[in-house]
């Protein structure tokens, strides 16, 4: 990129005739419209982050998550949903990050790429990470729900959200994994490590940082689902936090949605003050993979 | 006949040592791996359930109504008795508001990869990128909100130039903030495609003469090309596929119009409103969820499929 910006910078435009052409004009122009695109993107972002703020100020306390959900706005919390994105989304990385880490190494590090069943592995992981999410829930509600008779519990729910996160978490760690030298591999093995004594105290902890990274923007991605959920039961009024993978469970993403659909504005309001709740968790998860990430540079 | 042996020199040297020593498996080796292949074959057996649960009650669901009914008919009323199940207004709805999400992250979102990519300083870019990845991350219930509680009675409303103005619940206002969604994908998707354009043809362009507005439109993105149609393709499947911004804020009635101002309901959000109530399994509102769901992922899929077959298929090769 270096490379580009100082060609770019190089004094073209003084060399040229001082005829008029139709293309200065636009080439005066691009810069701007092409940034006006990038400030649109980031000023709609700060309209949206303020109005939340702005709506949801007058509930903005405590209260949203020790209270449990009630019939007068004033009264009620997300509680429930708070905690029952913890379980949720505790169960679903317990779940995802091994799966999805053996699967990348497997992928990277073991299979054949010649073998027809290593590269259809390799296209349907692709096009599982497009499946939009309320398929997922589909999945969910006739496979786990009704058909392992799980019912409409935090660990169905968990599940579901394992299989739509799963396709980006193994895309993440293949590339982390990828991106581990080979000559570190070859020095392991010329050691005399086998090939799985290389990859558990070589490749992987190499590769961790880029795969936490992968593996908390996944969690982010699956802490704001709503859909698939919808489908398998977590939009039930609960007025306890789960006790278990067995328990019944909302969500915050939902809680959310059942309160901006009633009609009385405290609820929008209430609604507007989880909206800041779930983003906070957002906002530390996301600063979180962002510290890992300059950390492990600083450190290679 | 016999395998030759190659000359020593021409032998993949590491790959023997790879051949040693996976031969050479520990204690308990057998099992990671058969672990790890396992791991691997989850994925597989996502998509076969996904399809399996899909088909058979969708299959049930057209021994009831006939597959020229669904895909023709004009009504869609699956909740009353007896039910009429035409999907086009569905199909309509949906194609209504990704047409109006693509007219938003297209346009903007190629526009944000040509500024990070070409003009902006290596310094502004390690900036502005993470801020505007930021969008991704909002959840949809969140954009959904601002749909409904900011762009519909705030912009909207208050600014509509002529005419009717917009119902409270409408496809415009879904199908705008719908776009500003999806334009960091897209922008992202584009900036790797013009980053992967060599500097030499950016070098040799501008050697020409051609100022940095002809380069980047002669040049630069018809050799990006393939890859600017597999990003807006992938947009549009997410567009497809998006449930909760829909849900939220274009309203939940199915609605056979092509006015924007109006509520519509899409094959997403039928699902998700359908699927809300505690449905009868067996009954034919049930399985209505899985005939659109099977939709849905056919048509997801076919552009999925078709957004990698262009990058493969017209991928210029730099050396």
């Amino acid at each position: 990129m270096t490379d580009i910006n100082a060609a770019n910078s190089a004094p073209i435009i003084d060399l040229r005739t001082s005829k008029q052409h139709p293309a200065r004009l636009a080439d005066r122009l691009l810069p701007t419209i092409t940034r006006a695109c990038v400030a649109i993107g980031l000023l709609v972002l700060a309209t949206l982050v303020v109005q939340v703020f702005v709506e949801g100020w007058p509930r903005l306390s405590l209260d949203v998550i020790t209270k449990f959900p009630a019939r007068k706005a004033e009264m009620a919390g997300a509680r429930s949903a708070f905690f029952g994105t913890i379980w949720v989304i505790g169960f679903t990385a317990a779940l995802c990050i091994p799966i999805g880490v053996g699967a990348a190494v497997y992928m990277e590090e073991l299979a054949d790429n010649n073998r027809w069943w290593n590269r259809l592995i390799e296209v349907n992981v692709q096009n599982l990470a497009a499946v939009p999410s309320i398929v997922y829930g589909i999945l969910g509600l006739s496979f786990l729900v009704r058909g392992l008779g799980l019912g409409q519990t935090v660990i169905a729910g968990a599940l579901t959200l394992t299989l739509m996160v799963l396709p980006t978490v193994i895309i993440a760690s293949r590339e982390a994994i990828k991106a581990v030298p080979s000559s570190l591999r070859q020095a392991s093995i010329g050691l005399g490590a086998t090939q799985l004594q290389t990859i558990g105290r070589v490749v992987l902890p190499a590769a961790t940082p880029g795969i936490a990274t992968g593996v908390i923007l996944a969690l982010s991605r699956a802490i704001g689902e709503a859909a698939p959920l919808i489908l398998i039961g977590g939009l039930t009024y609960i007025k306890f936090s789960p006790t278990g993978p067995s328990s019944a469970f909302t969500v915050l993403p939902i809680q959310i949605f059942n309160w901006i659909s009633r009609p009385q504005e405290e609820f929008r309001t209430l609604a507007a003050a989880a909206i800041v709740v779930l983003l906070g968790i957002l906002l530390v998860l996301n600063s979180l993979a962002i510290w890992i990430r300059n950390h492990a540079r600083r450190n290679a | 006949m016999k395998p030759t042996r190659l000359p020593v020199t021409q032998r993949n040297f590491a790959s023997d040592v790879l051949a040693i020593t996976q031969r050479r498996s520990r204690h308990g080796e057998t099992a990671i791996k058969g672990f790890l292949l396992a791991c691997a074959t989850v994925s597989v057996v996502t998509t076969v359930g996904i399809i399996l649960s899909l088909l058979g009650p969708a299959v049930q669901f057209f021994r009831e109504v006939s597959l020229w009914e669904y895909l023709t008919g004009k009504d869609w009323a699956p909740l009353l008795d007896p039910g009429t199940y035409g999907i086009r207004p569905l199909l309509v709805g949906t194609l209504v508001i990704t047409a109006i999400a693509i007219l938003v992250s297209v346009p903007l979102g190629l526009g944000a990869a040509i500024y990070l990519s070409e003009y902006a300083s290596l310094r502004s870019r390690r900036i502005l990128k993470p801020m505007l990845e930021l969008l991704a991350g909002i959840p949809t219930v969140v954009y959904g909100f601002f749909a409904l509680t900011f762009v519909t009675p705030n912009l909207l409303q208050r600014f509509w130039p002529f005419g009717t103005e917009p119902d409270i619940y409408n496809a415009l206002s879904a199908g705008l903030v719908m776009g500003i969604m999806i334009l960091p994908t897209m922008a992202s998707l584009s900036e790797d495609a013009l980053a992967a354009v060599p500097v030499a043809l950016r070098a040799g362009s501008l050697a020409l003469g051609a100022n940095r507005f002809q380069t980047t439109m002669k040049v630069i993105l018809p050799a990006a090309l393939s890859g600017l149609v597999a990003a807006s393709v992938l947009a549009i499947s997410r567009a497809i596929g998006e449930t909760m911004i829909v849900t939220i804020a274009a309203g939940g009635q199915p609605n056979l119009t092509l006015d924007a101002r109006q509520g519509m309901q899409t094959m997403t959000s039928f699902i998700a409103n359908t699927g809300m109530g505690d449905l009868a399994q067996g009954s034919n509102e049930y399985r209505t969820i899985f005939a659109v769901g099977m939709t849905l992922f056919v048509l997801t899929l076919l552009l999925n499929l078709f957004s990698s077959h262009m990058v493969r298929r017209f991928r210029e090769v730099y050396e």
